[in-house]
C-alpha cells in the first residue's frame, strides 16, 4: 500500500515536472525565434566567424557522400564549397539525415541546409527556402516483361514506395493503388526484385540510375505528378543569408555552374538517358 | 564478387577512418563514465541520508533518466538546449553531458544499493570506535561497497559503450556513422560490403565489450565464494 502511494506521488510529480519543462521550453522558444537568433547566422556574422556551416548528407551518393579517402563529395557538397568560396569563408560540414534537417537549422547547428531538401508546403512553414537549384519528379519502374506505362495500369496493383518520399506522398493522396512502404532504398529495391509488387515509384533520377544497372527493368512512367524543387534552406527569418543565397544561385546559374556540377557529380550515376536539363535549373 | 567486397576495407583510408570513428565512440563513453561514476557516487551517498526531500528529488532524477530513452535525451541536449538556453557546445560535449547524467543516475542507484547492503554490524562497529560520519564512509562503508557494486558497474559500462551507436543521430561521426558512409559510397561497386562493414563493427564492439563482461563474471564468481 505504502509503496503504491509513493509510486503514485512520484509519477504525479514527474508529469507535473515534464509539463512544466515543456511549457517553459515552449514559451522560451517563441521568444527566441522573433528576436536575436537570426543575427547569429547572418551573412556578416558568418564572414566574421570565417566559416559557413553547411548541413549535408553523408550517405546519399551522388548528392552528398564521403569517398574512400574521407573527403566529402557530391552535387550538394560541390555547391556548398562554391558558395563558401564566393562568400570568402571556409566551409564546415555537419552531417544530417533526412529527419533532422529542420532541427539542425532551428537549433543553430548549421547556417544552411544543402541536403537534397525538397520544397513542400509543410516544410515551408518551418524553414525558409531560397531559389531552387534542382528539380525532381516521380517516376515508375516495372519489369520489361510486364511494363507499366500509364497510371491507369496501376489501379488495384501493388506499388512499392520509400517512406517519406515525394512518391509516397503523391500516391497516398491519389489513391487507387496498394502501397507497400519501405524504410530504405536498399529494402525497396530488394522487395521489388523479389516480385512483391508490379511496380516501384521513386524520384525519377534514382530510377534512371537503377535501371542502368538492372537492364531487365524499365522506367515505364518517366514523369507523374507535379515537378518538385530542391532548394537551399535557411533558418526561418534569416533574411540576410536568404537574400545572399538567392543572388548566389542566380549568379551560379548564369555561369552554368549547375550544368558543370551535373556533369562532374551526377552524370556518372545517371547515364545517357538523363540530360542535365531534366535535373538542373539554369 | 562476394569475396572481393572485403577490398572495401583497404580502399583509400577506410580502415583508419573506421578506427577513428571507434575512437570517437570510446572517448565519449570513457569521459562519460569517469564523470558519471564520480557524480553517481556522490548521488548514491546522498540517497542514503535520512533527509526525505533530498531522497525524493534524487529519486525523481533517477526515474527521469531511467524512463526517458537515451535517444530522446540526446535529442533534448543537442536540439532543445541550444535553442532555449543558447548553450551551443560541440555535439560531442553535449553527448558527454547527456551520457554523464544518465550514468550518474544509474550508478547512484547502484551505490545506494551497495551502501545499504553493507552489514549493519560494520556501521555500528565503526560508530562504536568513534569514527565520524565522513570517516565511517571513507574507511568502512565505501571500500566494502566498491566490492559489491563492481559487477553492476561493469555491466553499466558495457551498456554505455553499446549505446554510443546512437551518437550518429546527433551528427557525431562515430563508428556506425562512418560505417554507413563507407557502405553507401561503395554500394554500386560492392553491394555486399554492408555485411563486411557491419561485421567489422560488430567485431570491434565485441572486442571492447567482451573483456569487460568476462571481468564482471569473474568478480561475481569471486563474491559468491
Amino acid at each position: 500500500m505504502q509503496k503504491n502511494k509513493n509510486r503514485n506521488i512520484i509519477i504525479t510529480a514527474l508529469i507535473v515536472l515534464i509539463i512544466a519543462v515543456a511549457a517553459f521550453f515552449g514559451i522560451k522558444s517563441t521568444n527566441n525565434n522573433s528576436s536575436n537568433n537570426a543575427n547569429e547566422n547572418s551573412v556578416s556574422a558568418i564572414k566574421k566567424r570565417g566559416t559557413l556551416r553547411v548541413a549535408v548528407f553523408g550517405d546519399l551518393p551522388p548528392y552528398g557522400w564521403v569517398d574512400d579517402h574521407g573527403n566529402r563529395v557530391g552535387y550538394d557538397v560541390h555547391l556548398a564549397r562554391q558558395m563558401a568560396k564566393d562568400m570568402g569563408v571556409k566551409v564546415k560540414f555537419t552531417q544530417v539525415n533526412a529527419n533532422n534537417r529542420v532541427d539542425t537549422l532551428n537549433s543553430n547547428k548549421a547556417d544552411i541546409v544543402l541536403a537534397n531538401f525538397t520544397e513542400t508546403p509543410e516544410r515551408k512553414q518551418v524553414v525558409d527556402f531560397a531559389k531552387p537549384y534542382m528539380k525532381v519528379s516521380v517516376g515508375v519502374i516495372s519489369p520489361k516483361s510486364a511494363p507499366i506505362t500509364s497510371a491507369q495500369q496501376l489501379k488495384g496493383k501493388n506499388l512499392i514506395v520509400n517512406k517519406g518520399t515525394t512518391a509516397e506522398n503523391y500516391f497516398t493522396k491519389k489513391g487507387g493503388v496498394d502501397l507497400l512502404k519501405f524504410d530504405s532504398k536498399t529494402q525497396q529495391f530488394n522487395a521489388f526484385k523479389n516480385k512483391r509488387a508490379a511496380a516501384l515509384a521513386d524520384d525519377n533520377s534514382y530510377l534512371y540510375a537503377w535501371v542502368k544497372k538492372n537492364p531487365n527493368y524499365t522506367v515505364g512512367i518517366k514523369n507523374i505528378g507535379p515537378n518538385q524543387f530542391i532548394a537551399p534552406a535557411v533558418k526561418q527569418g534569416n533574411k540576410s543569408l536568404l537574400n545572399w543565397t538567392n543572388k548566389e544561385i542566380t549568379r551560379l546559374a548564369n555561369r552554368k555552374f549547375f550544368t558543370d556540377d551535373y556533369n562532374k557529380e551526377l552524370k556518372p550515376y545517371f547515364g545517357k538517358e538523363v540530360r542535365p536539363s531534366d535535373i538542373v535549373l539554369n | 564478387m562476394a569475396h572481393s567486397a572485403i577490398n572495401v576495407f583497404f580502399a583509400g583510408n577506410n580502415f583508419s577512418r573506421i578506427l577513428q570513428g571507434l575512437w570517437t565512440s570510446v572517448w565519449i563513453a570513457g569521459a562519460s563514465l569517469i564523470i558519471g561514476l564520480i557524480l553517481g557516487t556522490l548521488l548514491g551517498i546522498l540517497r542514503t541520508l535520512p533527509n526525505k526531500i533530498i531522497r525524493f528529488i534524487l529519486r525523481l532524477y533517477l526515474e527521469f533518466f531511467r524512463i526517458v530513452p537515451t535517444i530522446v535525451l540526446l535529442f533534448l541536449f543537442y536540439y532543445i538546449l541550444p535553442r532555449t538556453f543558447h548553450i551551443n557546445w560541440p555535439a560531442s560535449w553535449m553527448a558527454v553531458l547527456a551520457f554523464s547524467l544518465w550514468v550518474a543516475a544509474e550508478f547512484g542507484d547502484i551505490v545506494r544499493g551497495a551502501l545499504e547492503s553493507v552489514p549493519l554490524v560494520q556501521k555500528e562497529s565503526g560508530l562504536a570506535l568513534g569514527l565520524s560520519r565522513v570517516q565511517l564512509l571513507r574507511y568502512v562503508l565505501l571500500p566494502q561497497a566498491v566490492q559489491l557494486e563492481l559487477p553492476a558497474t561493469i555491466n553499466l559500462a558495457t551498456r554505455v559503450i553499446k549505446t554510443t551507436s546512437l551518437l550518429m543521430m546527433i551528427s557525431i561521426m562515430d563508428v556506425v556513422a562512418i560505417g554507413q558512409q563507407i557502405i553507401e559510397a561503395n554500394n554500386q561497386k560492392y553491394p555486399t560490403a554492408v555485411f563486411w562493414i557491419y561485421g567489422l563493427i560488430f567485431f570491434l564492439y565485441f572486442i571492447i565489450d567482451y573483456p569487460l563482461s568476462k571481468w564482471s563474471k569473474q568478480l561475481a564468481a569471486k563474491q559468491n565464494r
